[in-house]
């Protein structure tokens, strides 16, 4: 295992060190003394996050940076409480949380992902299918056991068990739930006038609550007939199955990196100056349906002017030379676009 | 030589005389000490109390009694209710006090009636008391990983049959009030075992030997002697048990669900005010944590509640059944 993450580390530095000549990213000043960084918030993109902190860490060993994985809300509210240096969401801010931010905020989306919805039928082998309609419902509690018709319907080679469906849901704010929710908003009218979207939600059906992602895979995991939405790294990481959802084209896709890669590409090209944009229902006929881009929060302006370069400077390599440990790690690295974008708000940064 | 006893006696010291000063300090010192010991307790549950009320005042002046009736928990919109919890943790801890008290007394009744030979009763009586050793959360990992296994076949085939009685109204995914209330009555087992087993052991052996004499059966002895005799014992067993299954937090937070839900279903997911505590502590915010004071305070409340009306009914059975003293 240390063997593993030492050559992995030494992998990814050999990487930046090649990239670095290739391209050359906005390298603000390195911090001069010891600085010490403390961020909370979203436990999606966390173990990206660890890793870059690990790898930048060994390359600028005098800044060191901490992050508590509390989930998207926690993350928020601590930002604003002013007790972290940065806080990161996958539900970025509201115009009111900004608006509170004494210090200013600046989003800066640092990652993405797909969420699955993976599922636990241990004598169901194959891949099954939902349309959209479909899994708004079971989400809704509407449809309550796993033979039923509809999904029978959708499914016509797999003999499906008279289980109870039990929802795992995240008991924590968080933007994971806010991505789903706000898909779940785009697809189905009912949704969207009953639990609507919001980093905690009041779950129609049969729901278990667990925290963070990690805990939603592992209590899929242990128990039967349940279903819930899981970051994709984690649900892959535990081997999970995962449902082969209908997008908005009408086509039934599985979720996969390459997937997730080429849906965000393809429907990021709209981005607003604050760089805040939720992707509920994205176009073409390969993409994956539910998507999630994940911000660090940083503050607008920071009295300590080594945490200031310190930060900036971390942010900045994230955007640039970090993106490529995405995808080892199972996420999805911003377009070079929105990337660039990103950088230019991080300059900003007083 | 004239032997003089006792004077020899009053030399070595061994005949008792007047209290010296010594004497009465220290008995006055125990006096206090002893009274001191009694009120600090009271002192310290006067504290808790205060200390909870406090921390849960803005709590219960925005919620006020709609707190204890409605379901929803939600941090973002600062909405928090307790229903479901509330019903969980007494549906559970009913369930709980059915089996294991009956197990219980079961056992109480077969170790202490000269069903087995006295050692052999010893011996049981260690092992059952050996339970009450094991640490909460490795009934929960036991729980997760042999009972929920074991468990979910007989569940989900009485869900197939006879899905249509409320009580086997959903299949058991994994964790589920089913497992948790298992769990809970195995935990409460000894607490009611052992203290029936005093209770029963305390009862003179004349009376049983009476009561032959009279001409009953062994089972009539039982039941309409013994149990009767023993009976403030055995509700104070029940009572301690009950007050345990409604406080018990680890193996109840890994094995019940934590699912906002009230269902009659015994195999659905729920949720108990110890394990909402226990899951939702590390992490909360302010707000969250006045909710979650409330929510204490309602936990205790019930306890104290519990424990009054398992007192009165012990006194109730002392003036039935028992002479008083």
């Amino acid at each position: 295992m240390v063997m593993r993450i030492l050559l992995a580390a030494a992998v990814s530095l050999a990487g930046m060190a090649s990239l670095a000549s290739a391209q050359t990213p906005t390298i603000t000043p390195t911090p001069a003394g010891p600085v010490k960084l403390h961020g909370a918030g979203a436990t999606f993109p966390a173990p990206l996050y660890q890793k870059w902190i690990e790898v930048y860490g060994k390359a600028q060993p005098a800044v060191q940076i901490d992050y508590d994985v509390v989930g998207s809300g926690e993350g928020v509210k601590r930002f604003l409480a002013n007790t972290v240096d940065f806080g990161a969401s996958d539900s970025a801010m509201s115009d009111e949380q900004i608006n509170q931010a004494k210090a200013g905020a600046t989003l800066v989306p640092a990652t993405a992902s797909i969420l699955a919805l993976a599922y636990n039928l241990p004598d169901v082998t194959g891949a099954l299918k939902l349309s959209r309609a479909v899994y708004a419902d079971i989400f809704l509690g509407k449809i309550r056991h796993w033979n039923d018709p509809r999904i029978q319907a959708l499914n016509p080679d797999l003999k499906l068990p008279k289980q109870v469906i039990t929802l795992v849901a995240r008991q924590d704010g968080s933007g994971t739930t806010y991505a789903m929710s706000n898909h779940l908003s785009a697809v189905s009218e009912e949704w969207r006038k009953g639990p609507g979207t919001g980093t905690t939600i009041n779950w129609p059906g049969v729901t278990m609550t667990a925290r963070g992602n990690e805990g939603v895979a592992g209590r899929i995991k242990r128990s039967w007939g349940s279903f819930g939405y899981v970051e994709y790294g984690f649900a892959k990481r535990l081997g999970l199955p995962m449902i082969h959802l209908e997008n908005k084209a009408g086509h039934y896709v599985e979720p996969s990196f390459e997937r997730g890669q080429a849906t965000l590409a393809a429907n990021i090209d709209k981005i607003p100056a604050n760089l805040r944009v939720f992707i509920s229902d994205p176009d073409g006929e390969k993409a994956y349906p539910i998507i999630s881009l994940s911000w660090l929060l940083l503050h607008g302006q920071y009295a300590d002017q080594g945490k200031r370069d310190a930060i900036k400077s971390f942010v900045s390599w994230a955007l640039a030379d970090g993106q490529q440990l995405s995808e080892a790690e199972g996420y999805i690295p911003l377009p070079d676009a929105v990337a660039t974008l990103a950088r230019a708000a991080v300059d900003r940064v007083q | 030589m004239v032997s003089r006893p006792f004077e020899n006696l009053v030399q070595s010291g061994s005949v008792s005389g007047p209290p010296s000063g010594g004497d009465y300090a220290l008995d006055r010192g125990f006096r206090y000490l002893a009274w001191a010991s009694a009120a600090l307790i009271l002192a310290l549950v006067a504290y808790i109390v205060i200390e909870i009320g406090s921390k849960a005042l803005p709590a219960i002046a925005q919620y006020g009694l709609g707190f204890l009736t409605s379901s929803e928990w939600n941090v973002q919109t600062g909405q928090f209710g307790i229903l479901p919890q509330i019903w969980g943790t007494l549906y559970s801890s009913l369930l709980a006090l059915l089996l294991g008290g009956l197990f219980g007394i079961g056992i109480g009744i077969f170790l202490t009636q000269d069903f087995l030979p006295p050692r052999l009763a010893a011996t049981f009586r260690t092992i059952i008391e050996l339970l009450a050793a094991i640490p909460s959360v490795v009934f929960g990992l036991w729980g997760i990983y042999v009972l929920i296994p074991l468990l979910r076949p007989v569940a989900n085939w009485l869900h197939e049959v006879a899905g249509g009685i409320p009580f086997f109204s959903t299949s058991l995914s994994g964790p589920g009030l089913a497992p948790a209330a298992l769990v809970l009555a195995i935990m409460i087992l000894p607490t009611v075992a052992s203290i029936s087993v005093d209770a029963l052991r305390q009862i003179p052996y004349k009376v049983k030997e009476a009561a032959y004499g009279m001409g009953t059966t062994r089972w009539e002895a039982i039941l309409k002697v013994m149990l009767p005799t023993a009976s403030s014992g055995i509700l104070a067993a029940l009572v301690l048990g009950f007050g345990r299954a409604l406080g018990e937090t680890m193996a109840l937070a890994m094995l019940i669900g934590n699912s906002n839900q009230i269902s009659l279903s015994l195999f659905a997911p729920a949720n108990t005010l110890a394990a909402l505590l226990a899951s939702s502590f590390p992490e909360a915010g302010p707000v969250e944590i006045q909710a979650l004071m409330y929510a204490a305070l309602a936990l205790l409340t019930i306890t104290l509640i519990v424990n009054a009306v398992g007192l009165a009914v012990m006194k109730l059975a002392t003036r039935k059944f028992e002479v008083e003293r």
